[in-house]
C-alpha cells in the first residue's frame, strides 16, 4: 500500500512542477500580448488615471518577476480576479459554467468506454471479418471528424428531421433548474428525487455527449483491437486454444486484460481533447457551460477571464490524469512492483 | 536495409514498399482523395464553377439556392456558390497545414533530438517545458493565444504551430532515446564526430520514418484544428472562404438550408480522412522497406 502512496506522491509532485510551468505560461503569453493590458481590459472609454490607477492596482509596472509572484499570490488565495465582461469574480463566473461543461465531458466519458471498447473487443474477435471492418470504418470516421461536425450531423438528422433530441439546451424550456448542489443536473434532479427532471436532462446530454464521444471512442476502438490482436498472437493464447477453452473466456479472461492498460493510459489524453472540444459541441447545442463564456471573453479580450478559464481547464485536465494514472497502477501489478522499487 | 549503390536492391524494396501501400485497399481510397483534391486546390480557378464568389459577392438572383446542376452544393444567403467556396476553403486549409508543419516539425525535432541525445539536465528542462504544453488541451491553448491577438490568418498559424511542436518533440525524443544506445552512434561517438554530426547526419536519418508518417497525419489535424479555431469565430475573417467558418455560418439556417452546414463539415471530414489514410498506409509501407 505505501508503494501506491509513494508513486502518488510522486505523481502529484509532478503535476505541481507541471501546473507551476503552465501557469508561467499563460502568465508568458498575457504579458508579451501587444499593448497596455490596463488599456484594453478598461476599454477605449477610460481616462489616463483610471488606466493608472489600474497600472498600479494589478502591479504592471513592476519587473516581470515581480508581476509573476503577485500573479501566484492571488492564485494561492484562489483569486483570479474580476472579468470586465460580466463585473463578477472569475471564479464566480467559472464556478456557474464550469459544471455545465464538466458533466457533458464525463457523459461523454462514459460513452467513449461503454462504446469504444466493445467495439474494438468485437473487432478483434471477428478480425477480418464483417464487424471488424465496420469496426474499424466507424472508428476511423470518429478520429477523422471534428466534433462540430459530428454535432451539426447528429443534430440535422435526429434533432430537425427525426424529432427524436431535443435541439439545444440541457432543459426544456420552463423546467425548473435543479436548485443544486453540484451543477450536474444529473445528480441535481435525482437527488431531487425529480424523475422527469432527470430524464430530461438526459434526453438533452444524449446528442452533445455522442459528439464530443465520437473521437475518443474512435482512438479507444482502434487501440483497443490493436492491442487485444497482440494479445491473441501470443503463445499463451494459443495454447489456451489448444486447450479448447471457449473463445468467449479467452477473450475476456486472457486478451482483455492486458490489452485494457495501454488503452486506459490514453483515456487522460482523450480526456483533455474532450475539454477542448467541449467548447465546439456547446457551441452547436447552445449548451450553457464554459464555451460560450470562455469565446465571449477571448473576443472581449478579458484578460483575467481567459487566464482563470485556462487554468482552470488545465487543472481539471491534471487531476483527471492524476486519476487514470492511479487506475492504471491498481490494475497492473507490474507497474506497481516497479513504483515500489523506484 | 538496401546497400547504397545498389540500384536493383533498391528498386526491390521500393516496390515492395509500393506493394505494401497497396494491399491495403483504403490506403488507395485516401491516396485518390488526396490527390483529387490538392489538385482541385491547386487549379481552383481554373476547376471552379463561379471563382468571382469567392469575395463578399454573390449572385443574388441565385440566393438559397438548393443544390443542382447549376449549383452542385447550392448557394449560401447571398447566393455565392458553395462548391466554389469550398475548394478555395481546401486551398486555404492546405496552406495553413504547410505553413504551420514546416515550423513546428523542425522545431520538435531539434527539442526532440537534443532532449533524447543529450540527457540529463538538458533533458530534464527540455521535456518538462514539452510536457507543460502537452498538458493543456490543444485547443483551449490555440484559444488562449488567439484571445491575446488579433484574429487573422496569420496569427491563426502562429497559435496553433505554438500547440504542435510538443509533440514532435516528445516523438523525436523516444526515436532518439532508442538510437542513441544502437552501435553506429557509439562508432560515431569513438571517431569523434561532432554533437551536430551525430544529431543530424546518424539519428536524424533513421528519425525520417516517423516524421513522414506523423507529418502526412497531420496535415488532415491540422485542418481539423484551424477548422475548430474558425469555427468558434478565433480564425480566419469573412470573406474569406474558410471551411469551419462557413460550418459556423450556415448553422443559423438550419435545418432548411441544411446544405450549407452539411456539405462544408463533409469536406472536412473527407479531407481529413484523406491524410489519415494515406498516412497509415505510409506506415505499413515503412515497415515493410526496413
Amino acid at each position: 500500500m505505501s508503494n501506491i502512496l509513494r508513486s502518488l506522491l510522486h505523481r502529484l509532485g509532478a503535476a505541481l512542477i507541471v501546473m507551476i510551468g503552465i501557469s508561467m505560461l499563460i502568465f508568458a503569453i498575457a504579458r508579451v500580448m501587444p499593448g497596455d493590458p490596463a488599456r484594453i481590459a478598461l476599454g477605449p472609454n477610460a481616462t489616463a488615471e483610471q488606466v493608472a490607477a489600474l497600472r498600479l492596482e494589478r502591479h504592471l509596472d513592476a519587473s516581470l518577476p515581480v508581476q509573476y509572484w503577485e500573479f501566484v499570490k492571488s492564485l494561492a488565495t484562489g483569486d483570479l480576479g474580476k472579468s470586465l465582461y460580466t463585473n463578477r469574480p472569475v471564479t464566480t463566473d467559472i464556478a456557474q459554467f464550469l459544471p455545465a461543461t464538466l458533466e457533458l465531458v464525463f457523459v461523454s466519458g462514459i460513452l467513449m468506454v461503454l462504446i469504444g471498447l466493445p467495439l474494438g473487443i468485437l473487432s478483434a474477435h471477428f478480425r477480418g471479418r464483417f464487424p471488424d471492418h465496420v469496426g474499424r470504418l466507424i472508428s476511423l470516421l470518429g478520429v477523422c471528424t471534428p466534433a462540430f461536425v459530428w454535432g451539426v450531423i447528429l443534430q440535422l438528422v435526429f434533432g430537425y428531421f427525426w424529432g427524436w433530441f431535443p435541439i439545444e439546451g440541457r432543459l426544456l424550456e420552463g423546467t425548473p433548474i435543479p436548485p443544486g448542489p453540484t451543477g450536474f443536473y444529473l445528480i441535481d434532479m435525482a437527488m431531487a428525487g425529480n424523475g422527469a427532471g432527470f430524464l430530461d436532462a438526459l434526453h438533452h446530454l444524449i446528442l452533445p455527449a455522442l459528439a464530443l464521444a465520437m473521437s475518443g471512442l474512435g482512438q479507444t476502438a482502434r487501440l483497443t483491437r490493436s492491442n487485444m490482436n497482440e494479445v491473441y498472437d501470443r503463445p499463451y493464447v494459443e495454447m489456451a486454444r489448444a486447450y479448447g477453452f471457449p473463445a468467449r473466456r479467452i477473450a475476456t479472461r486472457y486478451a482483455f486484460r492486458p490489452a485494457l492498460i495501454p488503452t486506459l493510459t490514453i483515456l487522460g489524453l482523450e480526456f483533455a481533447a474532450m475539454l477542448g472540444n467541449a467548447f465546439l459541441v456547446e457551441k452547436v447545442f447552445g449548451w450553457p457551460g464554459l464555451s460560450r463564456y470562455g469565446v465571449e471573453v477571448i473576443l472581449r479580450k478579458d484578460l483575467d477571464a481567459i487566464v482563470g478559464t485556462v487554468l482552470v481547464i488545465a487543472a481539471a485536465f491534471l487531476i483527471v490524469n492524476i486519476i487514470v494514472d492511479i487506475l492504471v497502477n491498481v490494475i497492473n501489478p507490474r507497474i506497481r512492483l516497479a513504483a515500489g522499487r523506484a | 536495409m538496401s546497400e547504397p549503390g545498389s540500384p536493383v536492391l533498391a528498386s526491390r524494396t521500393r516496390s515492395k514498399a509500393w506493394a505494401a501501400y497497396t494491399a491495403d485497399p483504403l490506403s488507395v481510397i485516401g491516396l485518390v482523395i488526396v490527390v483529387a483534391i490538392v489538385a482541385l486546390a491547386i487549379f481552383a480557378p481554373f476547376v471552379t464553377p463561379y471563382p468571382d464568389h469567392v469575395g463578399p459577392t454573390g449572385d443574388f438572383a441565385a440566393m438559397n439556392a438548393a443544390p443542382s446542376a447549376d449549383f452542385w452544393f447550392g448557394t449560401d444567403v447571398i447566393g455565392r456558390d458553395l462548391f466554389t467556396r469550398i475548394i478555395y476553403g481546401y486551398r486555404l486549409s492546405l496552406i495553413m497545414a504547410i505553413v504551420v508543419l514546416a515550423i513546428a516539425t523542425p522545431i520538435g525535432v531539434i527539442v526532440g533530438l537534443v532532449a533524447g541525445y543529450k540527457g540529463g539536465w538538458t533533458d530534464y528542462v527540455l521535456m518538462r517545458i514539452t510536457d507543460v504544453f502537452l498538458a493543456v488541451p490543444p485547443l483551449v491553448l490555440a484559444m488562449a493565444i488567439m484571445g491575446f491577438l488579433e484574429p487573422t490568418l496569420m496569427n491563426g498559424m502562429l497559435a496553433i504551430t505554438a500547440m504542435w511542436w510538443p509533440w514532435y518533440a516528445r516523438l523525436i525524443y523516444n526515436v532518439t532515446r532508442a538510437e542513441a544506445q544502437e552501435g553506429y552512434v557509439l562508432a560515431a561517438e569513438t571517431v569523434g564526430a561532432s554533437t551536430a554530426h551525430i544529431l543530424f547526419r546518424e539519428i536524424l536519418p533513421n528519425c525520417w520514418p516517423s516524421i513522414l508518417t506523423k507529418m502526412t497525419l497531420d496535415i488532415g489535424f491540422v485542418i481539423l484544428m484551424a477548422s475548430s479555431l474558425s469555427f468558434l469565430g478565433l480564425g480566419v475573417q469573412p470573406p474569406t472562404p474558410d471551411l469551419g467558418s462557413m460550418v459556423a455560418d450556415g448553422a443559423k439556417y438550419m435545418p432548411d438550408a441544411w446544405w450549407l452546414t452539411i456539405y462544408p463539415a463533409l469536406a472536412i471530414l473527407l479531407i481529413v480522412l484523406g491524410f489519415n489514410l494515406v498516412g497509415d498506409g505510409l506506415r505499413e509501407a515503412f515497415e515493410a522497406e526496413s
